[in-house]
């Protein structure tokens, strides 16, 4: 079985959950022998490349100084086809235009001024609409000679490759959908995106859904049909061993330490802990909340800190990765996810892995799996800074968390979403 | 001879109300909840179970007999809610054929934590139940059966019981049969009866699972199991929750029907009858001597305490309730040593129960949380306020003692 996925970022470029989902998921099915082409965007002077999988470090040649570092090494059965583009998870058309611009900047600095027009394969001319329906025709080009069973394509990005593609060759296509435009934009959805994601799961043969929370979202505002939709829930890689405790790390700290983190983005609710926060501290005096992370909304909190009267209290780490993230875990006494509408929320899990108890928005997928977790509605700020000192104030109640919710999270890996997957690429697959 | 002896466990805790760390309200029970509960377990079982036992009873002029213990704060709860539950019960033990147990007032498990209040708690109860049934109980059972040794020697030490009940677990008996009078270890006259888990929780629990080999279980059915026990047993100890009639076993199930024939297909044997625990202390010696070093319940299939006590959470909440004993007798306030004897009852710390938790099951009938952890959180937001109370109420008393000195002086 050969599966065309058309994806996201890799480590360690990851900017949210997409690119963990797509990371764990492919790792997933590496490890069960799956043969993977991995389609990515990437930044690159050429107008695509392709990536034959890993050589070895040793073998000492170009491609491995670049494959290594993105973490190709481990993957056996995986082979990547990048396109130079600027599509980034998350985007939107105007942050599309931000990164555009900077990118000319970059350019004209590096080029002294001396050539205006773009470089290499990038196609900097378009808005962000233009260049996802220009990535579907690079796409298509790029796999015209590629043997696949299987097309995966993931959040609305890909769509339009993905149905190019599906056309072209026959094959079936999954629509995997991790968010919707109600998730990242409330009620204000963005129509030209909506009718894209609709396209997408319209002309796919299977949709799969990151939660049934998602899943009542598809049926209900995308009008699609029950039974072409399934739920394949997100899973975590073990990261901690059960030891990451802060004692262990021989990290002194006299104050405990609530924990965000996340994009500071609507979705994910950062006034709600901020607000949570301020009652908090009326009544403890000893904690300090981080929120680790950046995003559209990363000024807008700072400055609601201040007006609070909490800034001393909010500590803002910016965009966090590898070893830093493990670091502020060990830091962390506490999780908390104020999500206004998460499909999923791969997060909480990898707070439990790391022994970090965690209490997560009711108006999320991953409430659907954890039962060893403080659930609120995300709006309901008193609960929220109710359970925040509850969980504080009794060790008891924050060791029974940590100890259970780090069992639970064991049963939620990568191998049983990828093992879901498969079984839906083998319904997809019998001939009728 | 084999006598059926049935004992009905009938109990509603006061549940609290959503109580965040911010609230300042001294009223910690949520009324409307406890109420609307009270209310609909009388009208599915209460009722219409009081009913068809005073028609059995009657009917069966003096052979039918059945024996209840009532916690105190169920009773409470009844007459606020649901009074005409009462005048049944009342209607029940003028017939001389219902007995009424002895059990800590509160359905607490002072006996692990306060000797003192346990005994307290222990005479409230027994005084409650001859001033309102005109009895004066003869038979304890702790709550949810919860017994070792040091129980017995205890009670029989108060001076004021024959019997003592418990559960007939398998690892007490060793191979012995639960369906005689023993003896407990270190006690001289104290009388132990052992309920049949089999026999009560095929009543209790298996009664409407299809799935059950003996499914469905009929009246004559079980009146042939208990005619089995003659030359092997002397009496059978139907031991069970009240609130299996109509509740845990729906009115659909046919467990009043059942209820209903049971009686005369007992009776058709002529060696078999019906008595009350008092009455199996009277007519039967001990056989033999029962040891149980180690506590022992009726819950669960683990008949221990885990359900209780089973995580760092319910032993930690449990052992600060309890270290707040002196500072809250010491306010005498009545409304303050209330409250902290209701935060006693046994169910708070059942819902902090994480052992089913995936599965769900008995341990959510009527739970008010939606997790062990919410009901945690709740518990210890009340304690924190009650706890608060009582060093205020201290103060005051210091700070009154201190201007009475200075009036003496002047």
């Amino acid at each position: 079985m050969r599966v065309l996925m058309l994806g996201w970022e890799f480590p360690p470029f990851i900017s949210g959950g997409l690119g963990t989902a797509c990371y764990g998921l492919t790792k997933a099915m590496d490890q069960v022998g799956i043969k993977v082409t991995f389609v990515l965007p990437k930044m690159v002077d050429k107008k695509y490349t392709t990536h034959v999988r890993l050589l070895s470090p040793e073998m000492g040649s170009s491609d491995s100084d670049v494959a290594a570092p993105l973490g190709f090494n481990e993957l056996k059965n995986v082979q990547f086809r990048t396109i130079s583009s600027a599509l980034r998870p998350y985007l939107t058309p105007e942050t599309y235009q931000l990164r555009i611009e900077k990118a000319l900047r970059q350019k004209r600095i590096a080029a002294g001024e001396a050539s205006p027009d773009p470089i290499g394969g990038v196609d900097y001319s378009g808005d962000l609409y233009a260049e996802v329906h220009r990535y579907a025709a690079v796409a298509a080009e790029l796999v015209k000679g590629e043997q696949f069973d299987i097309i995966h394509a993931h959040d609305w990005m890909t769509y339009p490759a993905a149905i190019v593609i599906a056309a072209m060759s026959q094959k079936p296509l999954v629509a995997h959908v991790h968010s919707t435009e109600f998730d990242r934009s409330g009620e204000h959805v963005n129509q030209t995106v909506y009718d894209i994601e609709r396209e997408g799961m319209h002309r796919a043969d299977k949709v799969v859904a990151v939660s049934h929370f998602t899943r009542n979202v598809i049926i209900g505002r995308y009008g699609v049909s029950g039974d072409k939709v399934e739920v394949v829930y997100n899973g975590v890689d073990r990261n901690g061993n059960g030891n990451g405790s802060l004692a262990d790390s021989g990290i002194q700290k006299d104050e405990k330490v609530v924990l965000f983190l996340g994009r500071i983005t609507m979705q994910k609710g950062p006034e709600y802990f901020l607000g949570a926060a301020k009652k908090v501290l009326e009544v403890m005096d000893d904690v300090k909340f981080v929120m680790a992370g950046t995003g559209d909304l990363m000024h807008r909190a700072v400055t609601m800190a201040a007006e609070l009267g909490i800034g001393s209290k909010v500590l803002f780490t910016g965009f966090l990765q590898g070893e830093a993230v493990r670091d502020i875990y060990r830091m962390a006494d506490l999780f908390v996810m104020p999500s206004v509408s998460e499909p999923f929320g791969i997060v909480p899990l990898e707070a439990l892995d790391n022994d970090v108890p965690v209490i997560i928005s009711k108006q999320s997928g991953v409430s659907e799996v954890l039962t060893h977790a403080l659930k609120v509605d995300f709006w309901d700020v008193t609960e929220i800074a109710n359970k925040i000192i509850a969980v504080l104030k009794y060790p008891p109640l924050q060791m029974t968390l940590r100890n259970y919710g780090n069992y639970e999270v064991r049963k939620l890996r990568w191998k049983d979403s990828a093992a879901r997957c498969v079984e839906i690429y083998s319904d997809l697959m019998v001939p009728v | 001879m084999a006598s059926v002896c049935f004992y009905f466990q009938v109990h509603q805790p006061f549940r609290l109300k959503h109580y965040t760390v911010f609230d300042k309200s001294r009223q910690y029970f949520d009324e409307g909840k406890n109420a609307a509960i009270c209310r609909k377990v009388a009208n599915k079982c209460y009722l219409p179970a009081n009913r068809l036992l005073l028609r059995l009873i009657r009917k069966h002029k003096g052979r039918f007999k059945v024996a209840y213990s009532i916690t105190g704060v169920l009773l409470e709860q009844l007459l606020s809610y649901a009074p005409e539950v009462m005048s049944t019960f009342d209607a029940l033990a003028q017939t001389g054929c219902v007995e009424f147990l002895a059990e800590t007032y509160y359905h607490s498990l002072s006996f692990l934590y306060s000797r003192n209040e346990f005994l307290e708690q222990v005479k409230k109860h027994a005084a409650c139940i001859e001033s309102f049934f005109g009895q004066r109980p003869r038979v304890f059972r702790n709550t949810e059966l919860i017994y070792n040794n040091d129980l017995a020697k205890l009670v029989e030490s108060a001076d004021c019981f024959d019997g003592i009940i418990t559960e007939g677990a398998d690892r007490i008996l060793c191979g012995r049969s639960p369906d005689f009078v023993y003896r407990p270890t270190g006690c001289s006259r104290l009388k132990l009866l052992l309920k049949n888990y089999s026999l009560s929780d095929d009543i209790a629990f298996r009664f409407s699972n299809r799935d059950w080999s003996q499914w469905p279980l009929t009246a004559d059915k079980f009146a042939q199991w208990i005619h089995r026990v003659n030359g092997n047993g002397n009496v059978v100890n139907l031991f069970m929750d009240y609130e299996t009639f109509g509740e845990h076993q729906w009115a659909d199930t046919g467990i009043f029907d059942f209820i209903s024939h049971l009686p005369d297909k007992i009776l058709e044997h002529p060696d078999n009858d019906f008595k009350t625990p008092s009455e199996v202390i009277d007519t039967y010696e001990p056989v033999g001597v029962i040891d149980v070093p180690h506590l022992i319940s009726w819950a669960d299939t683990e008949r221990d305490l885990s359900a209780w006590l089973g995580n760092p959470m319910q032993s930690n909440a449990i052992h600060e309730l309890y270290r707040l004993e002196n500072n809250i007798k010491k306010t005498n306030d009545e409304k303050i040593v209330s409250d902290w004897r209701k935060l006693q009852i046994s169910d708070h710390f059942y819902y902090m129960c994480t052992k089913y938790f995936a599965d769900g099951d008995v341990h959510k009938y009527f739970n008010p949380y939606d997790s062990p952890y919410d009901s945690y959180i709740n518990f210890m937001n009340v304690l924190g306020s009650l706890q608060n109370r009582c060093a205020k109420s201290v103060k005051q008393d210091r700070s009154v003692s201190r201007t009475d000195l200075v009036g003496l002086a002047g």
